[in-house]
């Protein structure tokens, strides 16, 4: 690693300041990519500002219609958390198949989806479910988020502070994971919320991307030979040594089909 | 520059001035000399460093000691069964044969009873599940399984038998 200064602030303002105080100052909250990126010397932030001590990111709550999600959450607790498991069990699902026991204990969803890894979960979730992003500047709709590659539109001293949920008619996500490093070789999150579906896809590309002929047949007829015959061209799909971007796009509409059953049997 | 950091590591009080790039399993080592928490890969993917803090099993290699401050800390040196003897876990792992070179095994007992203590009877897909994060060389992991199976039992009796000698409802 590195050498970096360390701070581990009270409060949200405080953090905000410290990030803005030092260009290249990075966040830390489960540490669960950064860390990895730090021994690998992929980052060389000259300051690491820790949320672990803020209490006013943490919490799950469910606020009407609208499920609220603290960006300090861990993985184990979205897993476990009641208001999750009731108001939308696919995102509990989730959160319960991200990599291993150990890593659901410290990683976050606001470490997740400000990391964007292409193949991370959480991102399929949230664009799927037209979630929005709060941070100490502003709201962002899922949509406008997720960028690009590990690209999102959060400004350098920006946080996440929560991420706001709007139940589901019905939902579900299938993962088709790698066993090694149980990142997904393609997740599909499908959701119907109002009368809207809206499908994402995670692992295949550089960024998670919605279907949007997927999303128009499921909108006809919420049924898995709906979308059987929607394919999507493997020529802006990812080619590596778990899988060729053929089979990816075969993955696709098979995992899709599968979240479309699975969001029908409400498992 | 560095900072102080202060946490309870198996009921004792531990205060150091570290470099702020030491790992919790770096710290748990070097600075503590508890060298039963062990090093395999380090970069989070094969569980021999796992220790509990605050009652939740992590990987000590992929998480800054600072960012433990204040914490609670079990490694498998504090790691004991209620008279004091090995934990059920422990026993288990030896009469079932759940280590050959014992590389992993630290690991392995440390998430193990953290698995347990979630799910009192865990079937042996939810072992399985469980310990997705802790790669073992050696065993198989069949007797590993058949090792949390038994401690899983006797842990269950250990809590029903320490509820009603407090005169509580088991
Ligand atoms: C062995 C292993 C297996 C894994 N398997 C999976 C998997 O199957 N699926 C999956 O999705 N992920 C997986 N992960 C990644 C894991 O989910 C991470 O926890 C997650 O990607 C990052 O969350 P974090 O809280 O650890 O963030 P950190 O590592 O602390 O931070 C990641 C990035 O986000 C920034 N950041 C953190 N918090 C905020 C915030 N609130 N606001 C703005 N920026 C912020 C940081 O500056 C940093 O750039 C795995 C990790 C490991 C080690
Ligand atoms: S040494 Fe920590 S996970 Fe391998
Ligand atoms: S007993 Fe040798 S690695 Fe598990």
């Amino acid at each position: 690693m590195y050498a970096f200064a360390y701070h581990r602030p009270a409060t949200l303002k405080q953090a905000a300041s410290l990030l803005r105080k030092t260009e290249g100052a990075k966040a830390l909250s489960g540490g669960q990519s950064l860390i990895p990126a730090l021994k690998m010397r992929l980052a060389d932030p000259p300051v690491l500002v820790d949320l672990g001590g803020i209490a006013e990111l943490r919490g799950i709550r469910l606020e009407g219609t609208t499920l609220i999600i603290g960006a300090m959450a861990r993985h184990a607790e979205v897993a476990a958390a009641k208001e999750v498991m009731t108001g939308i069990p696919a995102l509990a699902q989730l959160a319960a198949g991200i990599g291993d026991r150990q890593v659901r204990n410290l990683g976050t969803l606001g470490g997740a989806l400000a990391n964007n890894d292409p193949a991370a979960d959480y991102p399929a979730a949230v664009l799927a479910l037209d979630a929005v992003i709060h941070t100490n500047k502003r709201a962002i709709s899922a949509d406008r988020f997720f960028k690009g590659l590990m690209e999102t539109a959060l400004k350098p001293d920006e946080i996440i502070t929560a991420v706001a949920f709007p139940l589901p008619t019905r939902a579900a996500y299938v993962k088709f994971r790698n066993p090694a490093s149980r990142y997904a070789i393609v997740g599909v999150f499908v959701a119907e919320t109002a009368g809207r579906v809206r499908v994402a896809v995670t692992g295949a590309a550089s960024c998670v991307f919605r279907v949007k002929p997927m999303e128009k047949k499921l909108a006809g007829k919420f049924a898995p030979e709906a979308i059987a015959k929607v394919r999507v061209a493997a020529d802006k799909l990812n080619s590596d040594i778990h899988a060729s971007a053929e089979y990816r796009s075969h993955l696709i509409t098979v995992i899709a089909q599968r979240a479309v059953t699975a969001a029908l049997s409400g498992k | 520059m560095n900072i102080t950091v202060s946490m309870t590591v198996n009921g004792k009080p531990v205060t150091a001035e570290i470099d702020p790039r030491t790992l919790l399993a770096q710290f748990i080592r070097e600075n503590l000399r508890l060298t039963g928490t062990h090093v395999g890969c380090d970069t989070g993917q094969c569980g021999a460093c796992t220790v509990h803090l605050n009652g939740h099993a992590v990987k000590a290699c992929n998480i800054l000691a600072a960012q433990a401050q204040g914490a609670t800390l079990l490694t498998i040196e504090g790691v004991r069964g209620v008279d004091g003897g090995l934990h059920p876990m422990q026993a288990a792992f030896r009469e079932h044969h759940g280590l050959q070179c014992g590389f992993c095994t630290p690991g392995m007992v440390m998430n193990a009873i953290d698995l347990v203590q979630r799910h009192l009877h865990p079937a042996e897909e939810v072992i399985r599940a469980g310990l997705d994060g802790n790669l073992c060389r050696c065993t198989g992991y069949h007797n590993i399984v058949k090792a949390v199976q038994a401690a899983a039992a006797r842990m269950a009796a250990d809590t029903t038998a320490a509820t009603l000698k407090q005169g509580g409802q088991a």
